[in-house]
């Protein structure tokens, strides 16, 4: 089967013609593109998995810091809470919120991490896959075909919008990422095709406009919490297309909506650290302090 | 595009274009050499020079010149271990005309005199553009295997080496050739939708009026 990765759509009337998941197709259809055997691209998938899982982990150590000293030790902070159960959206929430800090706290301290679809929105997908993963006792297997799901329909972002900040915003970044996270857990947690699609339409829809404005152009503040609410906004959008909910907006509007707010937003907020939080009294001392 | 473009690289943070680009900068220079590096100069212009530090920039592109890929761990201790290998490292910032803004220049002595230079952008993704090759312009991202030929401007060198790449059933997808002067130093950069056998670059250098050859390859 041919796929052409330009709206969700098509991912969405293919499953449903053949009766199987959006991961299945794109798997094969990825392997034949790529002449090689389903085995060998899963196991690329699985590989790249594995270091989730892995800065997952390895972000969780409180000494972490990064080499500008404004992140580093929130997900152990996090994590703390909710092992103790200070928190109070239950375990599953605290523990996504703890993972995409550390992968995010991670990336910030110069640690191995998958790009998903960049390093700033690294800790989205491997939180809400692997939190979710634990939770319900899924097999890990399941949780990796999700994540040909969820680069399907990044391919669909990045060919008709953008998953760039300096191209396209935060929200093209962080909320291509939260998409994604929307689609393979939908996916994996039982919806239809079309309850995937709907997903990414409501994870898009509620990030759009979102800009980005790093401090100090550093990768940290707000990169770091932004992962964190995009696990939340993927959780979200799963909850309400998996009960039926359907988008007013259908799901490749929205992304064109996500690509002409892109190009209308000012280059101050588009990763130059010239307007927003970096243009704050505050950003302004912090990069001082950092750069001298 | 495919899903690994997306859910990929695998690679060390915190930024795909200020460190997992700026190490395949620096291993791109580093392939141009044929002996142990003894001195690298590197000069940051645009975001790079304001920002290098706080992205580890510097790491990752002096990781690049040890031969390190985007992935490796070693990256966070590369300024260490060039020092422990007595590789001497210079940074400077500045401007470079109509460069993209994340743009490194490296400047490459061996321990036995050979020197090399190479400029290069970071363009988004940890993707590159390979812009200059010892002050000749050239342009290509490494996707590709790319051959850089440097041979004298001669009549008849460039049917040569093309028609010695197809005989290796190489079908070339790029072609360019940057000269100083007519009949002067010369490169041609060919990119090739085929893997190419490193083996075969002595027999390019046996052309008549090739100098020498270095096939380049993003990992």
């Amino acid at each position: 089967m041919k796929l052409q990765y330009k709206s969700v759509e098509e991912l969405v009337e293919a499953a449903k013609e053949s009766g199987r998941k959006i991961s299945e197709i794109v798997l094969e259809e990825q392997a034949a593109t790529m002449e090689k055997s389903p085995e060998e691209v899963y196991e690329v998938m699985a590989a790249s998995f594995r270091v989730m899982k892995q800065s997952v982990v390895e972000g969780m150590n409180e000494n972490l810091r990064s080499a500008s000293g404004l992140s580093g030790g929130a997900a152990a902070k996090m994590r703390r809470a909710t092992e103790e159960g200070r928190n109070h959206f239950g375990k599953l929430f605290g523990s996504a919120m703890s993972m995409a800090l550390a992968v995010s706290e991670y990336n910030s301290c110069m640690g191995q991490i998958v790009a998903a679809p960049t390093a700033g929105s690294c800790g989205i997908l491997p939180a809400a896959l692997i939190s979710v993963m634990t939770d319900k006792k899924i097999p890990e297997e399941e949780i990796v075909m999700s994540l040909f799901t969820a680069s399907a329909v990044g391919m669909v972002i990045a060919k008709n919008a953008s998953i760039s900040g300096a191209e396209g915003g935060c929200q093209a970044e962080c909320g291509t990422a939260s998409a994604m996270a929307a689609c393979a857990l939908t996916e994996v947690l039982g919806g239809t095709p079309q309850m995937v699609s709907t997903s990414c339409a409501i994870a898009l829809k509620n990030i759009l406009g979102l800009v980005c404005d790093p401090v100090a152009g550093l990768v940290e503040v707000p990169c770091i919490k932004r992962n964190a609410m995009g696990v939340a906004n993927a959780f979200t959008a799963c909850e309400l297309a998996c009960a039926g909910i359907t988008s007013a907006i259908p799901t490749e509007e929205v992304i064109l909506a996500m690509k002409r707010i892109g190009d209308q937003m000012s280059f101050s907020l588009k990763e130059t650290a010239e307007g927003g939080l970096a243009a704050t009294p505050t950003g302004c001392r912090l990069c001082r302090e950092i750069f001298g | 595009m495919d899903v690994f473009d997306i859910i990929g690289p695998i690679m060390i943070g915190p930024s795909s274009s200020h460190t997992a680009g700026a190490a395949r900068i620096g291993k791109m220079a580093a392939l141009l050499m044929r002996e142990p590096v003894a001195k690298a100069e590197i000069f940051l212009h645009g975001s790079f020079a304001k920002t290098y530090r706080g992205h580890g920039t510097d790491k990752a592109l002096v990781g690049g010149i040890l031969k390190m890929n985007p992935w490796d761990t070693r990256i966070r201790d590369s300024l260490k271990i060039a020092e422990e290998k007595g590789i001497e490292i210079e940074f400077q910032t500045g401007t470079i005309e109509n460069a993209h803004p994340n743009t490194a220049r490296i400047t490459l002595t061996g321990i036995h005199g050979q020197k090399a230079e190479l400029q290069g952008a970071s363009v988004g993704g940890g993707n590159i553009v390979v812009t200059e090759i010892n002050g000749m312009e050239v342009y290509f991202t490494g996707q590709n295997p790319t051959l850089i030929v440097v041979h004298q401007d001669m009549p008849g060198v460039i049917a040569h080496v093309t028609s010695f790449v197809s005989k290796q059933r190489a079908n070339i997808c790029n072609f360019r050739l940057t000269r100083k002067e007519k009949g002067g130093l010369a490169i041609m950069s060919i990119e090739m939708d085929n893997p190419f056998e490193e083996s075969l670059l002595s027999q390019i250098e046996s052309l008549p009026f090739v100098s020498h050859t270095i096939l380049l390859k993003v990992e």
